[in-house]
Order: structure tokens, then C-alpha cells, then sequence
């Protein structure tokens, strides 16, 4: 990507926005799981949702991804209304979670051909793709590997490939470094800004702080409200902290 | 073989095969008695292999492994009586109370809760509120406490911890080992895995593990005066493409992004950083900073895994 096409990809970042929530309310009986939040996502942001265990994140994220309905409040991902297009919703994102992402007792060829397919993408399409898929990550060796047979950071990397494999216009990833190893963790961040710098939104929960700096902006949950929401650098400033680390403690402790 | 501390665990060239794979190649370490040890290292580093066996839980291939000086193969009985174990998985009864479960494991430990009380008690009072609460329906972090209780209300000599924090939001985190803490200083020898490498700092000392081997064994600090090179923090305005240029620069070694900066080392001993800054800025890298650091626990252990 040369100078140009990025300062064009930074100017579309700021002006169009992927996700707006406005006045998100959920409820389980009595219980206020997302307490009235209110955010945008621009495009090709990568949005940091960061959160304490129970804060109401994963609530958040079933409502984005068309999987739960909202109690109130306007929610619009990739130009669709969750209450009304939740299909459309669905074509248009990926998601990758860190406890079930991929079929284990599958190969990555046929993991790769399975959700290419979910996705009605035609089997030239998903041949060639794969191929150049397969490539990129050097995985050519063990393309009939069964998925079970392979380290957790490589799993990883093949489910995040899988989730942006039909080029959807967001992907939210539920902590996906957890449990990693730390070459193989940065390994995937830089996937993560490559994913970004083509265009696609990614929308990730971690609970590394190291992470939350790589993002673009960050929100924290606590109690199913957003307690804080900038940069980085501007939350740093704004709590009087040396890390986001220290930033997360003053907002949720 | 004379020891001259009282070692409670001792680990000597423990391997464990499963079928085809090798999950643990050769240990070997000791835990001094009231230590906090630390293993730490990623997912099928071998962790919770070392410590299935090191609860009697499962047979060692070969190796010797004693613990409380108890061989872990023929005197498993008397191990088990001595230790709590907290597995990562969360292993209490789900459609018992609170309550029932701490009195169902100290019952079957032959002991009561009154009897232990003073040992649980500063964590049980954060759960007792719930004590009629079904064990399933606890948040997370309830979880965890009432599992650790219940490891404890046998006053075991050595509790054994897997991966206590994973997935655990980090002021939960903080929260439970300043609890550790609090009980390595009642006198319990605890054995702790973490995937978090920022932990290692809170034990006495650390085994960094990886693909079934431990890398390196000291106290934190020694870790990192191990390091043995120098470190700096980089940063500019445009920090994706930073690290593809770093990269390219045929002086620089490692580049690994932390945090808001990218930790870089060179090939030489040393790095000429006017050099290194006029190079960046000719790539059109501007609000260009950079500082030598000292090296952290997450660099020792990359730098252990690429060597």
C-alpha cells in the first residue's frame, strides 16, 4: 500500500461509520446487562472493547453480531438494523472466539473450504483464495493436518483467516490471544493491522493491557456501562496513568 | 542426596508421552518449603501435565517426583491428604450451595470449616453473602474464591494452582494474588501456573516453559539481569509500518511491538541511534522517540524462545 491509498484508507476511517449504537439498553428480567451505550466504530478502526469479567461485553457483542436482540435502543452494523436485517447483519461480519472457532477433528483445507461455504462463496473462488490463504501463512505442509493436531497459536492465526475469509466489512474477535505465546501473540496483532489496513473494522475484547495500546480506541465497561472511551493516550491522560493497565484498575476497581 | 533446605517439591528429568507427543521432555526442579513458585508459559507448554502429575493425578512416564518427600508413584496416599489442588477448570459441584461445597470438602478431608476457618477467612468473607447461592450461578470471579477456599479447608502443606487467572479480567487478577500472597505468608509452599507473563514478577522464583521444556529457572530478577543484552523502546508516529521498516534494517535483530512502543534489540552489542533515527526519518517517520529500557519478563522469554 503506498502513501496515497493509506492517507485515502485513513481519510474513509474517519468519516464512515461501521457501527453505531445509540441508547443500548438490555435487560435479563431485572437485571440492566448493557446500561444505555452509546458508541460509533469507524471503518477500518480497530476498536478495543475491553471490560471486567460480567461487565457486559459479551451481551454487547451477541446484540452486534444479530445473535440476541437488543430491550432499547437504535443498533446499526455495516448500514443493517439489528432488530430488522439481522441476516444481512450476519453476511457482513466475522467472528472468532477463543474457545470455539474451528472444527478440530477437520483439516485446515477442509476448516477453510467449510466457512467459505457457509458463506455461498462459489468453490473456484474458495479454491483459489485458500491456495493464496495457505501461502501467506506458510501452512502449505500441513494443509491436511487435522486441526487438533496443531499449536494453539496456529489454530489461532487459521481462525482469524477464516473469520475475514469472505472479506466481511467487520470481525469481532472474543479474546483470541488468550493463553498464547508472546512471539505468537504479537504474530497475530500484526495480522490484526493488516486486516485493518485493508479496510476491515476489528473489534476485540482482550484482557492483555499491553493489547488495548495496539488499538485505535478503546472503550471499558464496568457494570454494563462505558466508563471510558478515547485513544489510548487520551485515556492515559484523562485518568492520570502511566499504562492502560493502571487506566483499567481506576475505572473498574 | 542431602538437602540442605527443606525441599517440599523435587522434580528430577520428569517426562510425560502421550501416544505419539511429548508434552513433557526432561524437568527438573525443586520448591523450597513456604515458596511461591511460578510456572510460566503459554498453552501445551506442558504446565498442567507437571502438575496432574505432581497431585498424584496421573502416572509420570519416567523421572523421579517426590513430593513432601513422598514419591508421587508409590506413596500417592500420603500426597494427596497434604495438598490442595485448584484444577483450571472450575471442579466444584455446581448444584450444591456455597456452603455445601465448603463442607462437603472439608468433611471429606475428615476436618470441619470451623476448624481451618482462620486460614479461608479473609477470602470466604468476600463470598459468604452467597453462601446459599448454587455454585453454578456464581460470577466468575466468586468461582474462583470459593475454589480456592475449598482447596484450602484441609490446611494442606502445598496448594497447587492451574492457571488460576486465565481468562480472569485483570483487576480480578490483582486481586488474587495479593490473596496468594497473603497465603504464602501463613506458610503454605504454592505452586502457581499463569500464561500471563506479567505474574512472574509476584513469585519468588519461576520456571519459563515452553513446547515441554523449562528455558530458564531463577527469581524474576535474575531473569532479567540474564537477558544479556541491550533493549530499546522505539516509537514514531506511524507505528504498523515501523515495524516493517525496523525490520528491514539490516542492524536491527528483534522487533516485537509492547504497548504503545515496539522493543527492539540489535545484532551488535550496541546501536548507533543518531544512525538508526536519520534512517527512520528518511522513511518518513516523524515524532520519532527512542529510549533503552530495561528488559521485562516477556522479553526474557522471547528471547529465550528464539534462541
Amino acid at each position: 500500500m503506498n502513501d496515497r491509498e493509506k492517507k485515502e484508507n485513513y481519510m474513509t476511517k474517519d468519516t464512515e461509520n461501521i457501527i453505531v449504537v445509540k441508547n443500548l439498553m438490555k435487560k435479563f428480567g431485572s437485571f440492566v446487562a448493557n446500561d444505555n451505550l452509546t458508541f460509533e466504530v469507524r471503518k477500518g478502526e480497530i476498536f478495543g472493547f475491553l471490560g471486567a469479567n460480567g461487565a457486559g461485553k459479551t451481551t454487547a457483542i451477541k446484540i452486534l453480531s444479530g445473535l440476541s436482540f437488543p430491550t432499547s435502543g437504535d443498533v446499526m452494523v455495516a448500514g443493517y438494523d439489528v432488530y430488522k436485517e439481522r441476516e444481512l447483519v450476519k453476511k457482513n461480519i466475522g467472528y472468532m472466539s477463543q474457545k470455539f472457532s474451528l472444527y478440530e477433528d477437520l483439516t485446515v483445507r477442509e476448516n477453510i473450504r467449510f466457512y467459505g461455504g457457509i458463506y455461498g462463496l462459489s468453490s473456484k473462488y474458495i479454491k483459489e483464495k485458500t491456495e493464496d490463504l495457505l501461502e501467506r501463512l506458510k501452512m502449505k505442509d500441513i494443509q491436511n493436518s487435522l486441526i487438533s493436531s496443531l499449536p494453539l497459536g496456529w489454530k489461532q492465526k487459521i481462525a482469524f483467516s477464516v473469520a475475514i475469509f469472505h472479506d466481511p466489512k467487520i470481525v469481532f474477535l472474543d479474546e483470541p490471544t488468550g493463553g498464547v505465546d508472546p512471539i505468537t501473540r504479537r504474530d497475530f496483532w500484526e495480522m490484526i493491522y493488516e486486516a485493518s489496513n485493508a479496510g476491515i473494522t476489528v473489534f476485540v475484547t482482550t484482557h492483555y493491557m499491553d493489547e488495548a495500546e495496539y488499538c485505535d480506541r478503546v472503550s471499558i465497561m464496568d457494570k454494563g456501562r462505558i466508563e471510558g472511551m478515547d485513544t489510548p493516550g487520551e485515556l492515559k491522560r484523562q485518568f492520570d496513568a502511566q499504562n492502560m493497565d493502571e487506566v483499567f484498575l481506576k475505572i473498574a476497581r | 542426596m542431602q538437602n540442605q533446605t527443606e525441599y517440599i517439591v523435587e522434580v528430577s528429568d520428569l517426562k510425560k508421552t502421550y501416544e505419539k507427543v511429548e508434552a513433557v521432555k526432561g524437568v527438573s526442579f525443586n520448591v523450597s518449603k513456604g515458596e511461591l513458585f511460578g510456572l510460566i508459559g503459554p498453552d501445551g507448554a506442558g504446565k498442567t501435565s507437571i502438575f496432574r502429575i505432581l497431585t498424584t493425578l496421573m502416572f509420570p512416564s519416567s523421572g523421579d517426583v517426590k513430593l513432601l518427600n513422598y514419591d508421587v508413584v508409590s506413596e500417592y496416599k500420603n500426597i494427596r491428604t497434604n495438598i490442595g489442588y485448584m484444577p483450571q477448570r472450575f471442579s466444584l459441584y455446581q448444584d450444591l450451595s456455597v456452603e455445601e461445597n465448603l463442607a462437603f470438602f472439608a468433611r471429606i478431608f475428615g476436618t470441619t470449616i470451623e476448624e481451618n476457618y482462620d486460614l479461608i477467612k479473609d477470602i470466604y468473607i468476600q463470598i459468604e453473602p452467597f453462601k446459599d447461592r448454587l455454585a453454578g450461578k456464581l460470577s466468575g470471579g466468586m468461582k474462583q474464591k470459593l475454589a480456592l477456599c475449598c482447596a484450602l479447608i484441609h490446611s494442606p502443606d502445598v496448594l497447587v494452582l492451574d492457571e488460576p487467572t486465565t481468562g480472569v479480567d485483570a483487576v480480578s487478577r490483582k486481586e488474587f494474588w495479593e490473596m496468594l500472597i497473603r497465603l504464602k505468608q501463613k506458610g503454605i509452599t504454592i505452586l502457581v501456573s499463569t500464561p500471563y507473563m506479567d505474574e512472574a514478577n509476584m513469585c519468588d522464583r519461576v520456571a519459563l516453559i515452553q513446547n515441554g521444556e523449562i528455558m530458564s529457572i531463577d527469581k524474576p530478577e535474575a531473569v532479567i539481569a540474564n537477558f544479556g543484552r541491550k533493549l530499546w523502546a522505539v516509537k514514531s508516529n506511524n507505528i504498523y509500518q515501523l515495524i516493517q521498516d525496523l525490520r528491514s534494517i539490516d542492524f536491527i535483530d528483534t522487533v516485537f511491538p509492547f504497548g504503545e512502543y515496539l522493543h527492539v534489540t540489535a545484532k551488535d552489542l550496541d546501536l548507533d541511534l543518531k544512525d538508526l533515527k536519520l534512517r527512520l526519518k528518511e522513511k518518513n517517520h516523524s515524532e520519532i522517540e527512542i529510549l533503552e529500557i530495561e528488559a521485562n519478563i516477556e522479553d526474557c522469554f522471547m528471547e529465550l524462545m528464539t534462541k
